[in-house]
């Protein structure tokens, strides 16, 4: 059994338009092993899979099963072979129970019955340590909730070979432990598990073996045991990579923002934010942590003026007028984002909020800057010199500025919309998940150019959800719990620790 | 209003009901895929025109035409007729993926031209407007249950219809079924709400896409057949009615937000609300025209009312009117 192939991937390749995504990839993977997928974005880790699970089929090259050649023509084939896939963005349907998304395409005769799903799916829960309700309704979920319920959608049709595209990315630490801890008892069964991911601490942890990707092309493996984090890096990069982030002691801070008693309600009458206070300084970075949910996209959206709230933020302008500050509850978003506080939030699905998905890089960078001038038709020359320069920064793969987003790789399009917001010189950076789904390299050009930021004094306020990531570079760290501020903790002396318990227990009055 | 008004309007009720239900059960099994079709009115156009053609052209050489073989042909050329109108409309937003609006529109217009012109040929075949008999034919879709004339007013409320009204709430109690219950239902339910899901677990999407529109369309094209040959008596007008009912079954299918068993009491309810000016004393003309729009008023009210209750349940199919490829990005 040991070290028997379970997949064997031999040159394939895969082009989309004149983006090469896949270029004569080779790779195995073997039975009863945890194998990561690594690479930056666009290195077209998700392709290859979905060559695998049949969502893609391979322009040339073979796929072997066992020692079978396959042709994985649609999701059904793969399901057939065994191979199944929980993708990054959720596959199930919102409106459907549970067991109603796991049964989803099964070609069983007899009726839907719901007590022989629910024992079956009892049964996987049971043996690998899940917790699903077969009767709830996917809309009620928590995103960790609904990956569980793919898992178990996969192994409900009795996959063997098990891929997990970026499942980390949405999760808690918590969450993440115990998916990690699923993941080894597949393994012990015997199944094969691929986990794609850009987290290297995650690979270290977790996987047996790293096969690397860059650029397209298959660059090497190494067993987990015999590398480090800076030696993956450099692979996956191909040149080396300083993996710290700095962190510059704060200088000449100032208030920037002095927010009081906020609170917010939401149409369906749940309490979003609950009495914050807190001020963020110019020249630091303020994070924010929270279980997904927490009430963060709410805060920021509030001091942006997207949301109707009660409270007062006072926002202190640099020029030193208006020494009690201004008022920003009830300015409309545009005056607001006039006077530089930019909100650069990159939501679940990228193109949802922020970029038009149809028009291209130089026509997104002119959503911002299109109202300057008076002349009647809009200046195309700064946005197109703007779309250039993020384009060259950041290293954005798309054939030209005037290419729908749409096509772009999910780290590509959040390339641009970061870069946009960065670029408009704002005295208040508010960012969320800037870094969600990017690979190392980008997301290191992305906390530098914060840093930039925070040296030049502006006041930037962090969303993330990657607590090492949070605890490297924040000065501050505002701990959000169901709408609540649950501590303010210091970024240099607090532990991961304390931050996942403030993340998940709500404080109690009397204990403090 | 007196009693035999009352038995009257809810006689008309139930007719006019009968026409719209077929509309909004077909359309509703079509949208449920994610395919939303605007072309109900022309698909009900060429049904009732197949239908009538075919019950037309073998009474006009049949020796004897019987009523039973005369009902099985205009049922089969009507079926296959919308059926095919549903192919047209597949093949152009389905493999073409072309815009599922436009091309429902276009369907419309498509197929209340080719009904009207081939019903011209019919009406000069025949020797002049109104001059179309399909008498033997009609009368056996008309044809009602013997005992509805000695059961007094449940007979008369109740007994009193050809079997395609029976029919309808028939196929309203089947596809409630069906949708609700059934694993192919499911399958089906998915592909409307998320393509890509329903793909990714392993069902054809195009498949489904394909039969549900087909078979929605040959529902949906009985309404015409119904109303041809039952409702005006197995003749052809080209007065538009066609077209009016047509559009009030898109309302009906919004009105009953996408669920078979509230189409059949909420095209009932249009019928009444439909017929209401006739039996109101006193309307002009143009009065009687504001009062034919209360179905569509009602329809909005409805649309308000889901909206602000927000219950998932009872919105459209989410990828409803969206393409599917796979391949996209």
């Amino acid at each position: 059994m040991e070290a028997e192939n379970a997949v064997r991937i031999v040159n394939i390749s895969k082009t989309f338009g004149s983006i090469v995504a896949n270029d004569k990839v080779c790779l195995d993977i073997k039975r009863g092993e945890i194998l990561a997928l690594l690479g930056e974005n666009g290195s077209g880790k998700t392709t290859l899979m979905n060559m695998l699970s049949g969502i893609y089929f391979p322009d040339e090259g073979q796929i072997f099963i066992g020692d079978k050649e396959v042709s994985i023509r649609s999701p059904k084939d793969a399901y057939d072979l065994r191979i199944g896939m929980i993708h990054q963005h959720f596959k199930l349907v919102d409106v459907f129970t549970a067991a109603e998304n796991i049964v989803l395409g099964l070609e069983d005769r007899e009726r839907l019955s719901r007590k022989a799903i629910a024992a079956r799916v009892q049964q996987i829960c049971e043996h690998y340590g899940f917790d699903v309700d077969p009767n709830q309704k996917v809309y009620n979920m928590s995103v960790s909730q609904k990956q569980t319920l793919e898992i178990v959608q996969v192994l409900y049709r009795g996959a063997d070979i098990l891929i997990l595209d970026e499942p980390t990315a949405v999760l808690t630490p918590q969450e993440t432990e115990k998916l990690f801890t699923v993941m080894r008892n597949m393994k012990a069964d015997g199944k094969s598990v691929v986990i794609i991911t850009h987290k290297l601490h995650e690979v270290m942890e977790v996987s047996d073996r790293v096969a690397v990707l860059r650029k397209g092309k298959y660059i090497g493996e190494v067993a987990t045991k015999d590398t480090n984090p800076q030696a993956l890096t450099d692979m996956m990069v191909g040149r080396a990579v300083a993996l710290n982030i700095e962190r510059p002691e704060p200088k000449d801070t100032v208030e920037r923002l002095r927010i009081e008693n906020l609170s917010l309600t939401s149409k369906d009458g749940v309490q979003v934010l609950k009495d914050l206070s807190f001020s963020a300084m110019g020249g630091e970075i303020l994070g924010i942590a929270g279980i997904s949910g927490s009430g963060q996209k709410e805060l920021l959206e509030a001091i942006a003026g997207l949301q109707d709230v009660t409270g007062s933020i006072k926002y202190f302008p640099p020029d030193g007028n208006g020494g009690a500050g201004v008022e920003l509850v009830g300015k409309h978003p545009l005056q607001i984002s006039r006077m530089g506080v930019a909100l650069s939030f990159v939501p679940e699905d990228r193109l949802g909020m922020g970029l038009v998905a149809s028009m291209g890089t130089a026509d997104n960078m002119m959503l911002k800057t299109y109202r300057d001038g008076h002349r009647l038709f809009p200046d195309r020359k700064p946005p197109n010199r703007l779309a250039k320069e993020v384009v060259e920064e950041l290293e954005v793969m798309t054939p030209s500025i005037n290419t729908p987003v749409r096509k772009l790789s999910g780290g590509n399009v959040q390339k641009v919309l970061v870069g946009r917001e960065i670029s408009a010189n704002p005295t208040v950076l508010m960012t969320a998940y800037a870094v969600r789904g990017l690979d190392i390299n980008t997301s290191y050009t992305i906390y530098r150019l914060l840093n930039e930021q925070k040296k030049a004094g502006v006041a930037v306020i962090y969303v993330g959800e990657d607590l090492d990531v949070l605890l490297e570079l924040c000065d501050r760290i505002l701990v959000l719990c169901d709408g609540q501020i649950n501590g303010i903790v210091d970024g240099r002396s607090t532990s991961k620790e304390e931050v996942g318990l403030l993340m998940t227990h709500l404080r109690k009055e009397e204990s403090e | 209003m007196t009693g035999a008004q009352l038995v009257s309007l809810i006689q008309a009720a139930i007719v006019f009901g009968t026409v719209i239900m077929f509309g909004a059960l077909g359309e509703i099994l079509t949208e449920k895929a994610g395919n939303l079709n605007l072309g109900v009115p022309g698909i009900m156009y060429i049904g009732g025109i197949s239908g009538l053609a075919g019950a037309f052209i073998y009474e006009s050489h049949a020796a004897q035409p019987t009523g039973i073989v005369g009902l099985i042909i205009a049922l089969l050329c009507c079926l296959i007729g919308s059926a095919l109108a549903g192919g047209l409309y597949s093949l152009l937003t389905i493999t073409f993926r072309a815009n599922q609006q436009v091309t429902g529109l276009t369907l419309t217009i498509f197929g209340s031209g080719i009904a009207n012109f081939f019903g011209g040929s019919l009406n000069r075949m025949a020797g002049g407007v109104g001059q179309i008999s399909t008498s033997v034919t009609s009368a056996a879709f008309r044809a009602n249950m013997p005992i509805a004339s000695s059961t007094g007013l449940f007979g008369k409320i109740v007994l009193s219809y050809g079997f395609m009204a029976y029919l309808a709430i028939i196929i309203a109690i089947v596809l409630g079924w069906f949708l609700a219950r059934s694993r192919i239902g499911l399958n089906l339910r998915a592909v409307g709400e998320n393509p890509g899901t329903a793909d990714a677990a392993g069902i054809s999407v195009t498949k489904y896409k394909y039969l549900a529109t087909c078979i929605g369309a040959a529902i949906t094209g009985m309404g015409g057949l119904y109303y041809t040959m039952d409702y005006i008596k197995g003749t052809w007008s080209t007065d538009g009615s066609i077209e009016k009912l047509g559009w009030l079954s898109v309302a009906l299918v919004i009105f009953a937000t996408w669920k078979p068993r509230n189409i059949v009491w909420g095209s009932y309810l249009f019928g009444v609300l439909f017929w209401l000016y006739f039996y109101i004393e006193g309307l002009t003309r143009s009065s009687q025209e504001l009062f034919k729009m209360l179905p569509y008023l009602v329809t909005l009210l409805v649309l308000v009312m889901v909206s602000l209750r927000r219950k998932r349940e009872s919105q459209p199919p989410a990828a409803l009117g969206e393409p599917y490829f796979r391949e996209e990005r």
